[in-house]
């Protein structure tokens, strides 16, 4: 697993208070972990500190799973 | 038109967390005000405040108990507080609504005086450095003042009248007040009423203080510092925590085998029309409100036996509600028993009435006073009344008065009475 997707996960069971074995890359933020929409917006925020990144809003509508913020880190980042 | 009694109470205050806990240091004579250690404070006159003592064991205050770690960040202190002392209150009084007649017949009303000035502060400091868009999507929901009855509602499943007062220092009376009327108009059956503040912080101490309110001669001496009616006292202390009871229609209670602390006998307001922070001089707010809340339970002077007064502590306040105690009570202000229990606890603002009245009902309850702490030389006026000074006092309380009066001029005192 790269290292993106340990961080990435690392701020999802943080973030949202779930069991880091449920943070699988194909988990929905909001129908398996339990995210409201201000949950999912929170989530973002905490990617962009985390990354030094931006992510507009656009591009954050589109970010619905684990694996949709590891890819989008791992681009914006390369 | 319905009676309304109080089956559940519940606090989180600078001397414990749960109302028996408070209750118990409150009796013995203890205080809960110290020194500021969480924020500085150097720049700022006042020092102190009544602080809510966090940890785990018996009588500390763990939020986690109430709130878990992921929504803790969905809201500032007043609500975690305000949470904690409805869950109290809910748990004391049994009473658990899970069909939807149930759900919908119990409401919730739980204001605060100032809400989430500590979040405010923290999201303004992000905005003027340029980090608008670090900003959470929880600010807004988590200072705002109506959201200590949502989340309650939300966590218990109350669906019935939701609602919040926010009347500065009067907030928790006219909550309990309101709540009351609205089970005896017929909204509800049972209410979760109460106040809920935790305003200590850079920002609400820096503006009391520059209001002149505070005290700050006892920085040294904390625990000195709340003293009511005495020639040293010289500026209320800032408390933090919350009080809520249950309030429920008499039948309900009764068919359920619900214990029963006391009525709620009478609600007075008035409203000064004089100055925004400072009582009317003759005291006449204070006079009314208290004498329309007697007149409201439909009893006379002479029946009250104790006074949970609003005495914060400051050199003009103390001497006008003790003016108009003794207009209202005439011979019979030297027979009844009159403290401040701020003394103790400092001043909670909007939770100050409500944890007050839970102090009124277990005055009832159990027969016996709350005393006024660092009473040691009492003003030239307060000569021939009982102030409980310095210790407890066990004495029969049929009926009790409580009295908060808020910044704006606002007033409300409740009555209750033994059932």
């Amino acid at each position: 697993m790269s290292d993106v997707a340990d961080r990435v996960k690392k701020i999802v069971v943080e973030h949202l208070g779930v069991e880091e074995d449920k943070v699988t890359e194909n988990a929905s933020f909001i129908d398996d972990l339990g995210a409201d929409s201000l949950d999912t917006v929170e989530l973002v925020m905490a990617f962009e500190e985390e990354f030094g990144c931006e992510i507009p809003d656009d591009a954050a509508e589109k970010i619905l799973t684990v694996k949709d913020a590891i890819d989008f880190i791992e681009k914006a980042n390369s | 038109m319905r009676r309304v009694v109080v089956t559940g109470i519940g606090a989180v205050t600078p001397l414990a967390s749960g109302a028996q806990n408070t209750w118990q240091k409150l009796l013995a004579g203890q205080s809960g005000i110290k020194n500021i250690d969480t924020f500085d404070v150097s720049d700022i006159p006042a020092k102190i405040a009544g602080l809510v003592p966090r940890g785990q064991g018996d009588g500390l205050f763990n939020a986690e108990d109430h709130v878990s770690v992921k929504d803790m960040k969905k809201m500032d202190d007043f609500i975690v507080y305000g949470i904690a002392a409805a869950d109290q209150a809910l748990a004391d009084s049994g009473w658990k609504p899970e069909t939807d007649e149930d759900q919908e017949n119990t409401g919730v009303l739980i204001g605060s005086g100032i809400g989430g000035l500590p979040k405010i502060s923290e999201a303004t400091e992000l905005v003027n450095n340029g980090k608008t868009r670090r900003v959470s999507p929880f600010f807004i929901p988590s200072c705002l003042i109506n959201l200590v009855s949502g989340q309650v509602s939300i966590k218990h499943g109350l669906k019935g009248p939701n609602h919040a007062v926010v009347t500065a220092c009067s907030t928790g009376a006219h909550a309990i007040g309101d709540a009351s009327r609205m089970i005896m108009l017929g909204d509800a059956d049972v209410m979760v009423a109460g106040g809920a503040e935790a305003a200590v912080c850079r920002l609400g101490m820096a503006g009391f203080a520059a209001a002149r309110a505070l005290s700050t001669g006892y920085n040294d001496t904390p625990t000195e510092a709340s003293r009511p009616w005495d020639e040293g006292r010289d500026g209320f202390v800032m408390g933090e925590g919350a009080g809520c009871v249950v309030l429920e229609e008499y039948e309900h209670a009764k068919a359920r085998g619900a214990r029963i602390y006391a009525e709620v006998g009478g609600y007075g307001m008035s409203g000064d029309a004089y100055h925004i922070t400072a009582p009317a001089a003759d005291g006449n707010g204070g006079f009314r409100s208290m004498r329309n809340a007697l007149r409201n339970a439909g009893v006379n002077p002479e029946d009250v036996d104790y006074v949970n007064a609003h005495g914060t502590s400051t050199p003009l306040g103390d001497e006008i509600e003790l003016g108009a105690v003794k207009r209202l009570f005439g011979d019979h202000s030297s027979k009844l028993s009159m403290s401040s229990t701020k003394s103790a606890t400092g001043h909670l603002l909007g939770a100050a009435g409500a944890i007050e009245a839970v102090f009124s009902i277990l005055a009832i309850y159990e027969g016996v006073v709350a005393p006024t702490l660092n009473l040691q030389n009492p003003s030239e006026a307060c000569k021939g009344m009982d102030l409980v000074p310095l210790e407890a006092k066990q004495r029969k309380v049929n009926v009790a008065l409580s009295n908060s009066f808020g910044f704006g001029g606002t007033n409300a005192s409740l009555v209750f009475k033994g059932v």
